[in-house]
C-alpha cells in the first residue's frame, strides 16, 4: 500500500507543482493518473522513486516512510519499484537482453537465474525472437516493451508507467496497455500516468485526475473528464 | 562480491569494445600523453649526460711549494677526499709533473734547453681537484683557504678558471631546472588533456548512468565499468606508445650517440625498460581510473 501524506512540492521561487495531495493507494491495483501536460503527474512520480523530494509532507510505503531511505539504501528502494518511460530509457550500446540481464545482475541475481528468467520475460512482452538486437534496431513499441521486461526483471510490487505510450502509435499503445493490464492481473501494483483520454476511458480501471497540483477527481471505473 | 566483480569486468571490457571509435580518441590522445611524458624523461636524461660531460672537463689544480714534503701532500689529499663536494682527486708529484712537462714541449728546443740548465726541478707538485658538482668549487677552494694549508699551498688556479667554472656552474643548474620545469609543466598538460578527453567519453554517457540508477544499480556498480574501460585505456595507450618509441630510439639512438658521445638512449632504454614500462603503466593507469573516477561522480550526485 501506497500512501501520499499531505504531500506538496514547490520548485523554486513559487512554482506549486503539487498542493497538499492525499492518496491511497492499495497493492495489487490499477490506478491511472490523469491530467495536462504540467498537472504535476510526473512530479508525483518522481516523488514515489526518490528522484526528487517533497517540500512537504510524507509518502509512506507500507511502514516505510521513503523520505527517511538513506541515499545508500536508495538503490534497493528503486529495485522494488518497476519503472517504464515515455522515452523507453534503454541502455543503448546493451542488446535487449543484455539490458533485462543488467537490471537483474546490479541485484546480484545469479548467472543461473538470469539465464531462466530473462527468455521468459522477453517472451512476457514477445519479443524473443528480437533478444539481440539493440535498442536503436527495434520500432519503438518494441522498445517500451523490453523496457517493461526490464522493469519487472526484478519482480517488483509496483509497476510505474510515466506516459509509456506517448511516443507511440494507436497500435502499439494498445499492445502495452494490455501488457500493463496482463501484468497487473499476474499481481502487481499498476500506476500509469498519461493525458491520453482514450486509453482512460477504454480502461474502466480507477482513475485519479490532476489539475494544477491538486487532485480534482479520484473514481473507480473512471472516466477521462478534463477537455 | 566476486560475481559482481566479474560483471562489472566484462561490462568495462564490452563497452570498449562496442564504443571502439571513441575508445582509439581517447587511447590516442592518453598514448600521446604518455609519449610525451616519456620523451621529455629521455631528453632529461641526455641533458644529464651532457652536463655531467661538460663538468667532467672542468677541474682546479692545487700547486704546492717546492719545500713541501710528500707526506704533507698526501695528509691534503686524504683530508680532501673527506670533503662530501670532492668527486676525485688526483696527485701529481713533482717528476709526473716534469714529465707531463716534457711530454708537452719535447719540440720545443729552447724550453729544453733551459730546463737542462737548470740543477733542479723547478714544476711543483698538483693536487687535481674533480668537484661532484660545478657550483661546489667555491667551498673547496674556502676549504684550501684555512691557515694550516696555507703555508704549503703556492696557488690555487681556481682564480683564473673562476668565470668559466662559475659561468658553466650557472648554465647547467638553469638546463637542470629548465629541464625539470619543462617536464612538470608538459607532465600536468598530458594529464589535464586526458583527464577532459575522458570526461567526455563519460559525458556522452551520462544518461546510461541515469538509467542505471534508476534500475537500482549501486553507485560502484555503474562506476566500475567506466573505472575499467580507463584502465584498458591507459594499458593499450602503453603499448601504443611503446610500439612507437622502440622503433624511434632504434633509428635515432646511434645518430644521437654521434654528436654526444657516451650518451646511447637506445641502451638506457633497454636496460631501464621494465622500469619504464612499469612507470609508463602507472601513470596510464591512473590516470585512466582516476579520471573516470572523477568524470563519473558528477553524474551519480544526480
Amino acid at each position: 500500500m501506497i500512501v501520499f501524506n499531505k504531500v506538496s512540492k514547490i520548485y523554486l521561487p513559487n512554482c506549486k507543482a503539487l498542493d497538499n495531495i492525499n492518496l491511497t493507494i492499495n497493492s495489487k491495483e490499477f490506478v491511472s493518473i490523469a491530467g495536462r501536460s504540467g498537472a504535476g503527474k510526473s512530479t508525483l512520480i518522481r516523488l514515489l522513486i526518490k528522484e526528487e523530494f517533497p517540500t512537504k509532507g510524507n509518502i509512506f510505503w507500507g511502514k516505510q516512510d521513503i523520505g527517511q531511505i538513506r541515499d545508500k539504501d536508495l538503490p534497493i528502494w528503486r529495485r522494488q519499484i518497476g519503472m517504464i518511460f515515455q522515452d523507453f530509457r534503454l541502455l543503448p550500446n546493451k542488446t535487449a537482453y543484455e539490458n533485462i540481464a543488467f537490471a537483474m545482475e546490479v541485484s546480484d541475481w545469479t548467472k543461473q537465474e538470469i539465464e531462466r528468467d530473462v527468455p521468459q520475460l522477453l517472451k512476457l512482452v514477445n519479443l524473443i525472437d528480437r533478444a539481440d538486437h539493440f535498442p536503436s534496431q527495434l520500432s519503438g513499441g518494441e522498445q517500451q516493451r523490453v523496457a517493461i521486461a526490464r522493469a519487472l526483471a526484478h519482480r517488483p510490487d509496483i509497476l510505474v508507467a510515466d506516459e509509456p505510450t506517448g511516443n507511440l502509435d494507436l497500435l502499439h499503445t494498445w499492445e502495452i496497455i494490455r501488457l500493463l493490464i496482463k501484468i497487473n492481473e499476474l499481481g502487481t501494483t499498476v500506476i500509469l500516468s498519461t493525458h491520453d483520454r482514450d486509453i482512460i476511458n477504454g480502461l474502466d480501471k480507477r482513475v485519479v485526475t490532476i489539475e494544477k497540483g491538486k487532485i480534482i477527481k479520484d473514481d473507480e471505473n473512471g472516466k477521462y473528464i478534463l477537455f | 562480491m566476486f560475481a559482481s566483480l566479474i560483471r562489472v569486468t566484462k561490462s568495462g571490457g564490452l563497452s570498449f569494445w562496442r564504443n571502439k571509435w571513441l575508445s582509439v580518441a581517447t587511447i590516442i590522445v592518453m598514448s600521446l600523453a604518455i609519449f610525451g611524458i616519456t620523451n621529455l624523461l629521455l631528453v632529461n636524461v641526455l641533458i644529464d649526460s651532457l652536463i655531467t660531460n661538460l663538468e667532467d672537463k672542468i677541474d682546479i689544480s692545487v700547486y704546492f711549494n717546492l719545500d713541501t714534503s710528500e707526506e704533507q701532500i698526501l695528509a691534503t689529499r686524504d683530508s680532501l677526499i673527506e670533503l662530501s663536494q670532492v668527486k676525485s682527486v688526483e696527485y701529481i708529484s713533482t717528476g709526473e709533473a716534469l714529465k707531463n712537462f716534457k711530454a708537452k714541449h719535447q719540440d720545443n728546443q729552447v724550453l729544453m734547453q733551459s730546463l737542462q740548465e737548470l740543477e733542479t726541478n723547478p714544476l711543483e707538485a698538483a693536487l687535481n681537484i674533480k668537484a661532484q658538482v660545478a657550483s661546489q668549487y667555491e667551498s673547496i677552494v674556502n676549504f684550501l683557504e684555512k691557515e694550516e694549508y696555507q703555508k704549503v699551498i703556492d696557488k690555487i688556479n681556481y682564480q683564473e678558471n673562476r668565470t668559466v667554472i662559475a659561468r658553466l656552474s650557472s648554465i647547467t643548474t638553469t638546463i637542470r631546472q629548465v629541464g625539470f620545469i619543462g617536464l612538470a609543466i608538459l607532465a600536468i598538460l598530458a594529464i589535464l588533456v586526458t583527464f577532459n578527453t575522458i570526461r567526455l567519453t563519460i559525458y556522452s554517457s551520462r544518461k546510461e548512468i541515469k538509467v542505471m540508477k534508476l534500475v537500482g544499480a549501486s553507485n560502484w556498480f555503474i562506476r566500475g565499468p567506466f573505472v575499467i574501460e580507463g584502465a584498458i585505456y591507459g594499458i593499450v595507450a602503453v603499448l601504443a606508445t611503446l610500439a612507437v618509441l622502440f622503433p624511434l630510439l632504434w633509428y635515432l639512438s646511434p645518430k644521437i650517440t654521434t654528436y654526444l658521445p657516451g650518451t646511447d638512449l637506445l641502451y638506457f632504454f633497454q636496460t631501464n625498460f621494465i622500469a619504464l614500462l612499469l612507470l609508463q603503466l602507472l601513470v596510464g593507469i591512473v590516470m585512466g581510473t582516476v579520471s573516470s573516477i572523477i568524470a563519473v561522480r558528477r553524474y551519480l550526485d544526480a
